[in-house]
């Protein structure tokens, strides 16, 4: 298989400005067309029986279980850790999601609800979703989530600065947020794709969030039109990679927003799969940002169980 | 040049939310007149056909049971007037499939206008028949309302391919339910046109969905779908009738049986009608009691 990995030699890229611009801008460009194209073909897959099973319980131990909006209440995220540790109350042999992810003011109360299930929380945090604010407000927003508990931190970078070409402050950011989260959060980093407008810039935000330092990166906020699709989740696959591949780190992937159906998961399963490889299909190297995904699941789940199709009356109203 | 012209044969397909696919399958059966010969290719639908026109039948739902019952008529009525503008071709398609001359063809698909007039008219009428004040001891306006049981999977007819699809389909739909129907498995063409009218008729997609195939093949997904409400079995015999209800007892869809139906031209009643239907009950206070005890 054909490598996109640049020459090697990481360790003087980041040295200035200019070096980690030559870097990224000497990353190869990407044939969209042809990115686009394997992306479909490997959606084309049919996973059925056994496979199917492994496929939907593998997606559920995968997921982030979400809700970011305003009207969060604690009782809302309450139910929502409840539902991360028995997604099926009626079926016990179904796994527990990845996680719950909640904005920072909630992280105490998902803690206590998902405590001694396994169920990690995560943390929106650095002025989720925008990101306009100052450093020193982003890096108090990431303390506070990580005093509470948070057991991972979903930052998102400065689109402004990095569409500006102000790669190193963008560069400079993560590292602050790394250094914030200290060694007991996981640092996913949010490249907020649909507003990077090209595949090029999606792979050099990749490497620029690796390089950084990164434990994970992510494709978007959900808070936009365009979220994960599978090609840009492709395009990340492939640098996480070649990062492995050249300097020994393995980073996770994690696609979040508009991935609604038990179908589309497992084409993206496919995708880690046949890019990055099996060492990624693992909830600690892979996940599903979603909520109402892990319903079509379940319901999926039922039907393979049961042999008849279930119905939303079957699963929890969100 | 001469006057011969290649014939247009037409695809007949399914109709599903509004749109008309062919089966996810792929595959299509032979339709053959009453004499045996070949009339056209129709799709042969799979279960997962039959879980797709579940979910599309689920989402128009809400949309079509919250319409006023006046607006419901309107559309019903609607349909009646786009099916007599194409009177001719399911005269054309009725005496094909039953064997019908054109003169009694002609009478089943009059007979089937007139119902889909008939019901239109109901929409409206039907809460003030089965609906109605309850008289209880205190103070309490107690009133009763139908209301939609939900998705109804409907077996149409095998013998009446079009009066007796007219005849299960619109009762459904006039009170607000919405129908995932499998045509005659023999003479599936008119309810695959009929889906065409109803695309031109105002009828929000999904309210009713048309698939054709083997009856038995894709009535047991639906009786056993959890996301059914209930389940007309007009077009099961009886062994097939008993297996899915059997099958639709798990979640306690509603059942309605085979009925012992000549040729569908009797004037139906309102049996249909209230098939598909529940009961809301509310209970609501007339107000403080007087000082004579009276709350009037």
């Amino acid at each position: 298989m054909p490598t996109t990995a640049p020459a090697p030699g990481l360790a003087d890229v980041t040295a200035s400005d200019s070096t980690l611009r030559r870097f990224l801008h000497g990353l190869p460009g990407v044939d969209a067309v042809g990115l686009e194209a394997r992306a479909a073909s490997l959606g084309t897959r049919s996973i059925k029986t056994t496979a199917k099973a492994y496929a939907l319980d593998l997606a559920i131990s995968m997921v982030d279980l979400t809700t970011l909006e305003g009207a969060d209440t604690p009782g809302k995220v309450r139910a929502l850790g409840a539902k991360a540790v028995h997604p099926d109350p009626t079926d016990r042999t179904a796994p527990t999601t990845a996680a719950v992810c909640v904005y920072p003011d909630m992280v105490a109360v998902a803690k206590e609800a998902v405590a001694g299930s396994g169920v990690k929380v995560a943390s929106v945090a650095t002025a989720f979703p925008a990101g306009r604010a100052s450093l020193a407000v982003k890096l108090a927003d990431v303390r506070e989530a990580v005093a509470a508990g948070a057991d991972e931190v979903d930052m998102v970078i400065d689109r402004g600065a990095f569409l500006a070409g102000n790669y190193m402050k963008v560069y400079d950011e993560i590292v602050a947020v790394k250094e914030a989260c200290g060694t007991s959060a996981r640092l996913k980093v949010i490249f907020e794709t649909g507003e990077l407008s090209t595949y090029d810039n999606i792979r050099r935000a990749s490497w620029l969030g690796m390089l950084a330092g990164a434990d994970f990166i992510k494709t978007s906020t959900g808070k936009v039109a365009v979220n994960a699709t599978p090609a840009n989740t492709l395009l990340m696959l492939e640098a996480v990679r070649d990062f492995r591949a050249q300097t020994g780190v393995q980073v996770g992937v994690k696609p979040a927003g508009g991935i609604r159906t038990a179908k589309d998961a497992i084409k993206f399963l496919v995708l880690v799969n046949e890019t990055a490889g099996e060492d990624w299909l693992d909830n600690h190297w892979f996940r599903f940002g979603a909520s109402s995904l892990l319903n079509d699941l379940l319901m999926q789940r039922q039907k393979l169980a049961t042999g008849r199709y279930s119905g939303p009356d079957y699963v929890t109203v969100d | 040049m001469s006057d011969a012209r290649l014939s247009v044969f037409k695809t007949y397909k399914l109709y599903v939310g509004g749109k008309f696919p062919r089966s996810e399958s792929g595959r299509v059966y032979e339709v053959t007149d009453s004499k045996g010969k070949w009339l056209a290719n129709a799709p042969l639908s799979s279960r997962k056909d039959a879980r797709d026109a579940v979910v599309a039948a689920r989402k128009a739902f809400g949309a079509w049971s919250g319409a006023t019952a006046y607006n419901r008529g309107q559309i019903l009525y609607r349909i009646a007037e786009m099916l007599e503008g194409r009177r001719d071709q399911y005269v054309a398609e009725v005496a094909d499939a039953e064997g019908l001359s054109k003169s009694k063809a002609s009478l089943q698909v009059d007979a089937a206008i007139d119902r889909w007039v008939w019901y239109a008219g109901w929409t409206d009428k039907i809460a003030q028949v089965v609906g109605g004040g309850n008289p209880v001891a205190g103070p309490f306006f107690n009133l009763s309302s139908p209301e939609p049981t939900g998705v109804v999977a409907v077996l149409a007819p095998q013998e009446s391919s079009f009066l007796g699809l007219v005849s299960v389909v619109a009762p459904v739909i006039a009170t607000g339910n919405t129908a995932v129907v499998i045509a005659s498995e023999k003479s599936p063409l008119p309810a695959l046109s009929l889906g065409e009218v109803l695309a031109t008729s105002d009828l929000p997609g999904g309210v009713v969905n048309v698939l054709s195939g083997r009856t038995a093949e894709i009535a047991a997904p639906l009786a056993a779908h959890q996301d059914v409400n209930a389940i007309d079995l007009a077009g099961a015999d009886e062994a097939l009738a008993k297996e899915l209800e059997i099958a639709a007892a798990d979640n306690l869809k509603r059942v309605l049986r085979p009925q012992p139906v000549d040729d569908w031209s009797a004037t139906p009643g309102t049996e249909r009608l209230t098939a598909f239907l529940e009961t809301k009950t509310v209970w609501h206070p007339t107000g403080s009691l007087g000082a004579s005890g009276s709350s009037y």
